[in-house]
């Protein structure tokens, strides 16, 4: 029994938690993604940067704040300048639509030129946030730092195996449910959450119906503002910020948003949490897990690992290739493809 | 062979002067370094150009086939390494041959059984036993053969070959992954198409990394043969002394004391060895691109090439008319995907290592996509225009970048924390410069600086 219970804890520590959490930033980063594509209707490459501006602009603000002795006691200080990112983030968007992407939404240019001025603006955006900040890594996590430590939990129970639960990770997980509960309520409840529906199924029909797009297109920047700022300073407060990260999370976080149906919002977070627990599970070293849970002759001689870390990232875009051999308009419809 | 209009021949001429200038401002010997990249990169823009001007098959894979003809560089040139194989050789083939069983088990049962659910489960727990019991002979055998001599070796080696026939291999490695790749994504829309071959690309560089008995891994591998001569063998041939005595013979005469005249000659013949090296590369170079620029061309104007342009124009109508679109994109992305393994090979061959930890998307894929989009999507002298033109903008970003802050910050001190904070980030800028060229000519000139002729034949 005890053994049993120490191999859930194994899993718990190694497994669920930190999948819950990464699932999450990755659910808020194609949550973004799949309403750029199902309002604007192009893949956008510049999501990435967007995400690391946001952080950049939190990280700033940690700073300033550090030096003026203002904390917020036990949580960490980026939540205190995290709203102002935010607001940091949504003028971005609203600028680079202005100068960049209305253009070529009145021309009804073909997605895959949208795509190629997306890059565009990744280069922009990347340059700036590289002569604003660096390239260095940076650690901007303060307040307590663990919730729950390993030898506390130990102490505790009394079982050999420790859970650690860091206080980012909490903050994440909250972080996100309020987020996805606030827009799944603002898209099914409120008139202008129904108007941008309507205006991602059916774009004549909605404007015959007297759907202003302007301002559907306007509130579809200032809700990827929103998401892409929370998770990309999530993500930085939860690993580390580096510039050069944000540019390889772009990839898992397409996977997740076609992996889960591209257009759909609810496919976009389970499609977060599809990749991230993938990505982990198979890259995991099983070898503690079965000496718990096996008698011991059957116990394991390797580590019982399907694939080397080194192949963490290939695990997502298998995946992707997989869900979109065998479905590919993803695991809830989305757009046909 | 085709002729140029005006405006062509002024690009071409413009690109001649560009390091006619750099050769005056700052040695003939970073000219020549820049005019290789750019030939290099104009290559490969030549690759993409074919898939995504003629036949409108957008390709973001490049950087995982430029990895790929450098594999092959590495794979026909480095010296075999025969300990390796004996403690290895056996198991790699084994786990090879179990993994083709699997294979074709695979397309067995999708043959025999039609119902899709019982399909997938039968095939899903084939495959995870088929990878445990290959991981098996595999793991044993890559870990001996990591263990040969890692300081040096540590990884199966290569055929020992003239580095020159990686060209060709690389070509070939490329095209196969490519094919492997056609046969999955191809009949993806076009933007999905782009996200996942970014994403194989990257898998293809994560096993490049990885799996050290093949490629050596982060250990990289280093001193391939050069193709053309040492600099160092140069220095002591009598011919090559020769030929700089003569083509200085007026400087020479001038200076009168034996010891000076001693001295700047050997410093010309130091100069000129690598002057001579990088010259020989880039006359290699040139030819190939040259050849490549006129079977492009050839086929471009050919029946084939007007097929393409229809399937791009109008794939229904296309279709309608008989033309076998899916397999015709197949082609074209297996050619283009091809020409860009070429180049993969003759930039490891030019830099003489195969780092595969060096090749990110920004550098590798990116650049070389505003590279096709800017010079001009459909025309291959634009394309290797827009090779030019990048590659060399890219390298110059920087001097312009540190003399427009130093014009700019003329009057703050040296010591400004502003002005020190905007000199480190100089080589910054150049994406900057990247992004907004992409930016402006998409805005202004969506066709490309040279765009494709439409012809009426």
């Amino acid at each position: 029994m005890i053994d049993f219970l120490n191999s859930i804890i194994v899993l718990l520590n190694f497994i669920i938690i930190p999948g819950l959490s990464y699932g999450s930033q990755l659910a808020l980063g194609a949550l973004g993604v799949t309403f750029v594509y199902a309002i604007l209707r192009f893949a956008n490459f510049a999501h990435g940067e967007i995400m690391s501006f946001g952080a950049m602009i939190t990280i700033l603000l940690t700073w300033f704040f550090q030096s003026q002795n203002i904390n917020l006691g036990i949580l960490p200080t980026a939540l205190l300048a995290l709203p102002i990112g935010i607001i940091a983030t949504i003028i971005l968007c609203l600028i680079s639509d202005k100068f960049v992407f209305q253009y070529y939404r009145y021309q009804k240019s073909v997605p895959v030129v949208l795509a190629m001025v997306s890059i565009g603006v990744m280069f922009v955006i990347n340059a700036i946030i590289r002569i604003i900040i660096g390239t260095e890594t940076i650690k901007f996590s303060d307040g307590q730092k663990f919730i729950m430590k390993a030898k506390q939990f130990k102490v505790m129970t009394g079982l050999n195996e420790g859970l650690a639960l860091k206080s980012s990770q909490v903050i994440t997980i909250f972080i996100t449910i309020v987020l996805l509960s606030f827009t799944f309520w603002f898209l099914q409840k409120t008139k202008t959450g129904k108007s941008m529906r309507a205006f991602s199924d059916n774009e004549d029909l909605a404007l015959l119906s007297g759907i202003n797009p302007d301002r559907v297109v306007l509130i579809t920047w200032m809700i990827v503002g929103v998401l892409a700022c929370v998770a990309g300073s999530l993500y930085g407060l939860d690993k580390s910020y580096k510039p050069i990260i944000y540019l390889n999370l772009v990839l898992p976080v397409f996977a997740s948003a076609i992996v889960g149906g591209i257009g759909n919002p609810f496919g976009a977070v389970v499609g977060g949490y599809v990749i991230a627990f993938s990505e982990i599970m198979i890259t995991y070293a099983y070898k503690k897990f079965f000496v718990y849970i096996l008698p011991g002759p059957l116990e394991p001689s390797g580590l019982v690992q399907l694939l080397s870390t080194d192949y963490k990232f290939a695990v997502s875009f298998t995946i992707l290739v997989i869900v979109l051999l065998i479905r590919p308009s993803g695991i809830f419809k989305g757009r046909v493809l | 062979m085709m002729k140029f209009e005006r405006y062509e021949w002024i690009a071409i001429a413009i690109m001649i002067s560009l390091f006619i200038f750099v050769g005056f401002i700052q040695g003939w010997s970073v000219s020549l370094v820049i005019l290789n990249m750019c030939i290099i990169s104009a290559i490969m823009t030549m690759g993409v150009n074919i898939s995504w001007g003629y036949a409108g098959v957008i390709n973001f894979g490049v950087m995982g086939f430029l990895a790929m003809g450098g594999l092959a560089a590495v794979i026909v040139s480095y010296p075999p390494i025969r300990e390796a194989w004996q403690v290895g050789g056996a198991g790699l083939g084994i786990s090879l041959i179990l993994l083709a069983m699997l294979v074709f088990a695979i397309m067995y049962i999708n043959k025999v059984i039609v119902k899709k659910s019982s399909r997938y489960w039968i095939n899903g727990i084939i495959i995870f036993l088929g990878i445990i019991i290959i991981r098996h002979f595999y793991l044993n055998a890559t870990a001996n053969i990591e263990d040969v001599n890692p300081a040096l070796a540590g990884f199966l080696g290569g055929l020992g070959l003239p580095i020159i026939f990686s060209w060709f291999v690389g070509g070939l490695f490329a095209a196969g992954v490519a094919f492997v790749i056609g046969k999955v994504a191809l009949g993806l829309r076009s933007d999905y198409l782009a996200i996942v071959t970014l994403g194989i690309s990257e898998i293809v560089v994560s096993v490049l990394k990885h799996e050290e008995w093949l490629s050596r891994g982060v250990k990289n591998v280093i001193g391939l043969k050069r193709p053309v001569p040492y600099e160092i063998d140069l220095q002591n041939a009598d011919w090559f002394i020769n030929l700089i005595t003569y083509l200085n013979s007026s400087k020479l005469n001038n200076v009168i004391d034996t010891n000076d005249k001693q001295e700047l000659l050997n410093n010309l013949i130091i100069d000129g060895s690598g002057i001579f090296v990088k010259l020989s590369y880039a006359i290699l170079f040139l030819i190939v691109m040259l050849i490549i620029f006129y079977f492009a061309n050839k086929a471009q104007l050919s029946p084939w090439g007007r097929m393409m342009r229809a399937i791009r124009d109008n794939e229904t109508a296309a279709n309608a008319m008989g033309k076998d679109v899916v397999k015709q994109h197949l082609i074209i992305f297996v050619i283009g995907a091809a020409i860009v393994g070429v180049a993969g090979a003759m930039l490891v061959t030019l830099d003489g290592l195969f780092t595969p930890s060096g090749y990110r998307p920004l550098r590798f894929t990116f650049i070389i996509w505003i590279m096709v989009i800017v010079g001009g999507s459909g025309n291959n002298l634009g394309a290797i225009f827009g090779g030019f033109v990048i590659w060399f903008a890219w390298i110059e970003a920087a001097p312009l970048t540190t003399f427009i802050i130093n014009q700019l910050t003329l009057g703050l001190e040296p010591t400004n924390a502003l002005k020190v904070h905007l000199l480190d980030s100089v080589p910054y800028f150049r994406y900057l410069f990247m992004g907004l060229i992409l930016l402006l000519i998409l805005r202004y000139r969506p066709k490309g600086i040279i765009p494709e002729r439409v012809r009426h034949s």
